[in-house]
């Protein structure tokens, strides 16, 4: 995925949606700045498939040997499916962060909260104010 | 609105390599250069150096001197011989730990003898107003703070003495560990002291704060092919951790003694009187309710400061200083906890973030290195 053409969150996690017959599918990850910012990173927490979320539920956790960092719904819907590989290969997460490092797909049930989210470019302004 | 950071003389250095700085105590620290667990790795294996200027360093002069720190630590200072270096603490009139400190014995190159205490950077104005009150019944003692004129560089590791013994006058072989030596470092005055706070072998030096820079670099010029890289703040901490060390404002406070601590070495009571010595005569006789533990955890989870420790259930104390151990690949926390609960890890649990997880409690430290 091209980083340039996703939304984020305030809180760095990224999301794609992809429309397939009016149905919304979000793919949600975390930004290549927020995996550098936390470096070191020790465990992660997942879902399962099935779980609600509303946009800004907490769905998992990332920790580093610093520090724990909470994983955020960008938007709101029911988990379709886990990427079950991370936990166990959290170097993915800093190699590959916006494609093999996919954490969650969501089947959209409210798209409301898309347009509070920022585009590339905000984002990266976010971020170089955040370090 | 934020307060001006105080900048060592290394902070452009640290800038300049992209260190990612941080607020400690009133300075602007790197808490890391590239990870946490590199550096730490480094310091194990091989050596690394670390900017620790921003740590308070008092000298005191006078004949008096002696008797006046004598007066105010809990170790015997009049006995100590110039080069000898201890640890020791702070205490207010309860017994309570105002800092834990080195206290230095020094002699000059022209035969001065003074007394140095390198301080936590968080209690340097404490100590200070501290010592100032205490310095009127000891006429002609002098403190000076030096903290700002000299930088503080620490080399760790087991490579560390191999790398400083060509830049130093005087072999830091030579050195026992817990004594230092003015000597020179490429002609120029230096401190070398064989102390640190990694668990590792290593020194300490105190430097011209004019030539820190410099110094600095020949140190990572003449380690590099022996693997030695700056670290930061990050990697002291976990390495301190594993080395079962305590850390004022985590393990260490002024409502915590020292027994509690397990820093009873540090405390002579035998024939001497210093500030708080009564109340810690009778502290020392009565049993302690809660004492400082070290605990390891399966899993991957982290136990972070203030997490509650549990026994079937019920809070029974909680986690000061909590990491993922580089060395030991698991989670590990010192902790404080009851002392009924502290002979048996039956039943404890660290409570990671409403998850109660099973602890072991394990003889501190952690980690200690192969001593040749």
């Amino acid at each position: 995925m091209n980083p340039e053409e996703l939304l984020y969150c305030e809180t760095h996690e990224w999301v794609s949606i992809t429309d397939e017959g009016g149905s919304k599918t979000a793919t949600v990850g975390i930004s290549k700045f927020a995996v550098e910012q936390l470096t070191d990173l020790v465990f992660m927490e997942l879902p399962e498939p099935g779980a609600e979320v509303a946009a800004g539920d907490e769905f998992g956790e990332v920790e580093s040997v610093k520090a724990v960092s909470s994983l955020y719904a960008p938007v709101a819907g029911k988990i379709l499916e886990v990427n079950h590989d991370l936990p166990n290969n959290l170097e993915t997460l800093s190699e590959d962060p916006y494609d093999k490092g996919w954490i969650i797909r969501l089947a959209v049930s409210d798209d409301s909260a898309l347009s509070t989210l920022l585009d590339y470019q905000a984002y990266q302004k976010q971020c170089a104010a955040e370090e | 609105m934020t307060t001006a950071l105080a900048h060592t003389p290394l902070h452009a250095w640290h800038k300049d390599q992209g260190a990612r700085l941080v607020d400690f105590a009133g300075w602007s620290m790197p808490v890391q250069y590239t990870s946490i667990v590199a550096e730490h790795v480094a310091t194990r294996t091989a050596a690394s150096v670390f900017d620790i200027s921003h740590m308070g360093r008092l000298r005191f002069d006078g004949d008096n001197a002696a008797a006046f720190l004598d007066h105010l630590l809990t170790r015997r200072v009049t006995d100590m011989e110039p080069g000898q270096i201890r640890y020791a603490l702070l205490t207010n009139d309860q017994g309570g730990i105002l800092d834990d400190v080195l206290v230095y014995h020094l002699e000059s190159p022209h035969g001065a003898r003074y007394f140095l205490l390198v301080v936590n950077a968080s209690n340097r104005g404490k100590v200070i107003a501290w010592a100032q009150s205490q310095l009127a019944t000891f006429p002609g003692v002098t403190m000076q703070d030096r903290t700002t004129d000299t930088a503080m560089i620490a080399l760790q590791g087991p490579a560390a003495l191999e790398i400083i013994d060509p830049l130093l006058d005087s072999s830091p072989a030579n050195l026992k560990y817990y004594t230092g030596v003015v000597t020179r470092q490429m002609k120029k005055v230096c401190i070398v002291s064989r102390t640190g706070y990694t668990g590792e072998d290593g020194c300490e030096l105190i430097i011209k704060a004019s030539e820190a820079v410099q110094v600095w670099n020949n140190l990572l010029m003449a380690g590099r092919d022996r693997g030695c890289i700056a670290a930061g703040l990050g990697a002291r901490d976990t390495l301190r951790l594993e080395a079962g060390m305590p850390l004022y404002g985590h393990e260490l406070n002024e409502e915590i003694t020292p027994f509690q601590a397990g820093l009873g070495f540090a405390v002579n009571l035998a024939e001497r009187e210093f500030v708080g010595h009564q109340k810690l005569r009778t502290i020392r006789e009565t049993a302690e309710h809660q004492r400082r533990v070290g605990l390891s955890l399966t899993g991957r989870r982290v136990p972070r400061e203030n997490y509650p420790v549990l026994n079937s259930g019920q809070q029974v104390g909680h986690v000061t200083s909590g990491t993922f151990s580089p060395t030991l690949n698991k989670p590990i926390a010192m902790a404080y906890i009851n002392a009924a609960n502290a002979e048996s890890d039956h039943g404890l649990e660290i409570d990671i973030r409403g998850k109660p997880t099973p602890a072991t409690l394990v003889p501190l430290p952690f980690y200690s290195r192969n001593r040749k």
